[in-house]
């Protein structure tokens, strides 16, 4: 978890984002930042992120991000 | 069957008539006669082309579906008899055979996007780099042909991904295809999000009729009041590039502007007060775009269906790709973590810009337009570290008036952007938005000069007090979730039916009709 938080952090560091589930809600990541997202996860984690993944619900936290890496990395 | 035409009118109000009349477990079967009626009018011969993509994304549809409830049931009874790597061959192996079908599918209909839509145009450039002299093929575009492929191969992927249900009654997606209102001009809806109240049975409910014959009103005045009085100064402007330069190119971008949202957004609020009326919900597709701030936020504010389908069904899936992935990560191995943080998105980010220029039109212009705003997007991207800097050193930058500059500065660059599509021709309109900076003219269009420009005085008041009004309806919906409509109805159904009364006297007193006036298609009808 720790290693995303930084990664998210890098990407805006003016968020706490250990306290926001409304990142896509509240227009904080756009698409740009997502994709950026899914390579960093990719490098770090190992885990490829689909296209059908990319979806509110999986990025409006970096909790719920965390456990998508986790269902993925489980799938793998 | 225009919007804007009396047939339309008769059509919409016979319809809705045996819609409430008719028990309710028809009302759907009667929309799609509606829908087929309604295409039809438009030529018969039309209606193949229509047929072809409904009766194959429908059975291919229907085929992955059943691929992959039976893959997935026999997935579920013997997942535990199974170790990791054969789980995950035998998810592989069923969507191996979906793919058959999506791809099939997928091709063949945007096959005959590209024949139907793009032949002529490589045949031009083909005639024009090797001094050929193949004849055009001149096929008729069919109405909405790029809306219903876009909604078709949406509900398509969606099956495939897993994100919708298979629709196996025919005639029932038939209807999702060709749904009248939405077929000229969209919002491209979802699957899922539209046949949550397509297919439902709707009471008669007059607060909802209110709420949708008041949107219908607004859409109409709109497009005949403001729209089409504007369009004649705008082909004046447009027609005589060499006659008005300088400071008339500032007012044709001004002008194109206003004509362009009040067509586009008078015509999807005509839509969607149509479905209304009919109990049936679609998705906003404005949302005071030119309140945006930056290009990024006016993307998700314009057009927002086309834009939301092009980042889920080609940015999305191209940017997150196994081969872009690779390059990303050889790019980071070699030229530094920057590049290959950076490849994919820019990779990606060129061709939805390419596609959606290509979208809008067979024309260079087109595709230059894309490209312009694919610069403006990424060079936005990169000085958002700068404006971050700027706005934390100068705090005053963060308040009421420096939002509002940035919005005008939004507006005048989308709409410099935007003039590709006023003259058509990329050289002229570079030229034409050069000569802002060398030739000047600024006495004139303040002068009796406009006059020439096909508008009368009154009509420079009707489109005065027309904007004012558009401005004061967009700057409520900025402020408030809901748009203006929550407002009126809370003082009651007389204030409702009295407003609906003015916009219909306003439309038949000043709505732009006769000679002079072209009240003609949508602007959007053609892409």
């Amino acid at each position: 978890m720790e290693e995303l938080l930084e990664i998210l952090e890098n990407l805006h560091p003016e968020v706490d984002f250990s306290d926001c589930d409304t990142l896509i809600d509240d227009k904080i990541l756009d698409s740009f930042d997502i994709i950026t997202l899914v390579t960093e996860i990719n490098t770090e984690f190992g885990v490829a992120i689909p296209a059908e993944e990319l979806i509110p619900e999986n990025f409006n936290s970096a909790e719920a991000l965390y456990e998508l890496i986790e269902r993925l990395q489980d799938e793998d | 069957m225009l919007f804007t035409s009396y047939e339309f009118i008769a059509f919409l109000g016979g319809l809705f008539i045996l819609y409430y009349i008719l028990p309710k477990k028809c009302q759907w079967v009667l929309l799609l006669i509606g829908s087929a009626v309604f295409y039809a009018w438009a030529g018969l011969r039309f209606l193949a082309y229509i047929g072809i993509t409904t009766v194959t994304t429908w059975f291919a549809a229907v085929r992955i579906g059943a691929i992959q409830a039976t893959g997935n049931a026999f997935y579920d009874a013997h997942k535990k008899e199974m170790d990791k790597d054969a789980r995950k061959a035998y998810k592989a192996g069923i969507k191996k055979k979906t793919r058959v079908w999506f791809l099939a599918c997928l091709l063949l209909n945007l096959g005959i996007l590209a024949v139907i839509k793009y032949t002529d145009f490589v045949i031009d450039n083909i005639n024009a780099i090797f001094s050929a002299e193949i004849s055009f093929l001149s096929f008729a575009l069919p109405m909405g042909i790029s809306f219903y492929t876009f909604k078709s191969m949406g509900y398509l992927i969606d099956v495939y991904r897993n994100k919708a249900e298979a629709q196996g009654n025919l005639a029932k997606f038939a209807l999702f295809v060709s749904f009248f209102p939405q077929i000229i001009q969209g919002p491209i809806s979802r699957y899922n999000k539209l046949s949550e109240t397509l297919y439902a049975q709707h009471a008669f409910d007059p607060l909802q009729i209110r709420r949708g014959l008041l949107r219908i009103a607004w859409g109409f005045f709109k497009k005949l009041v403001i729209a089409d009085r504007l369009l004649v100064a705008v082909k004046t402007l447009a027609g005589s590039p060499e006659e008005y330069q300088g400071a008339y190119v500032v007012l044709i971008i001004l002008f194109y502007a206003i004509e362009l949202y009040a067509d586009f957004t008078g015509g999807i609020d005509i839509t969607i007060g149509v479905g209304e009326i009919f109990g049936i919900q679609m998705e906003e597709n404005f949302i005071t775009p030119y309140f945006s701030k930056n290009i990024n936020e006016y993307w998700t504010r314009w057009h927002i269906t086309m834009g939301t389908w092009f980042k889920d069904y080609i940015f999305y899936p191209l940017s997150v790709s196994q081969p872009m992935l690779k390059l990303s990560k050889w790019s980071r191995d070699h030229m530094g973590k920057a590049v290959g943080k950076r490849v994919t998105v820019y990779i990606a980010n060129i061709v939805v810009w390419f596609a959606t220029g290509l979208w809008h039109g067979a024309a260079w212009n087109f595709i230059v337009w894309g490209m312009l705003n694919c610069v403006v997007t990424v060079a936005s991207y990169e000085m958002e570290p700068l404006y971050k800097k700027f706005h934390a050193a100068l705090p005053a930058t963060n308040r009421g008036w420096y939002n509002v500059f940035q919005m005008f500065r939004t507006f005048w660059l989308m709409g410099a952007i935007r003039i590709l599509d006023v003259y058509r021709n990329v050289p002229t309109s570079f030229k034409q938005v050069g000569s802002i900076f060398t030739t000047g003219g600024w006495g004139s269009i303040f002068s009796a000069d406009i006059a020439k420009l096909g508008l009368t005085g009154p009509d420079y008041t009707v489109l005065f007090i027309g904007c004012v009004l558009m401005i004061a309806v967009s700057v409520v919906r900025y402020r408030q979730k809901d748009d203006i409509r929550a407002n009126i109805e809370a003082c009651g159904t007389v204030a409702v039916t009295a407003v609906i009364l003015a916009l219909v006297f306003a439309v038949l007193i000043f709505g732009a009709y006769g000679v002079g006036y072209d009240a003609s298609q949508f602007i959007y009808n053609q892409f």
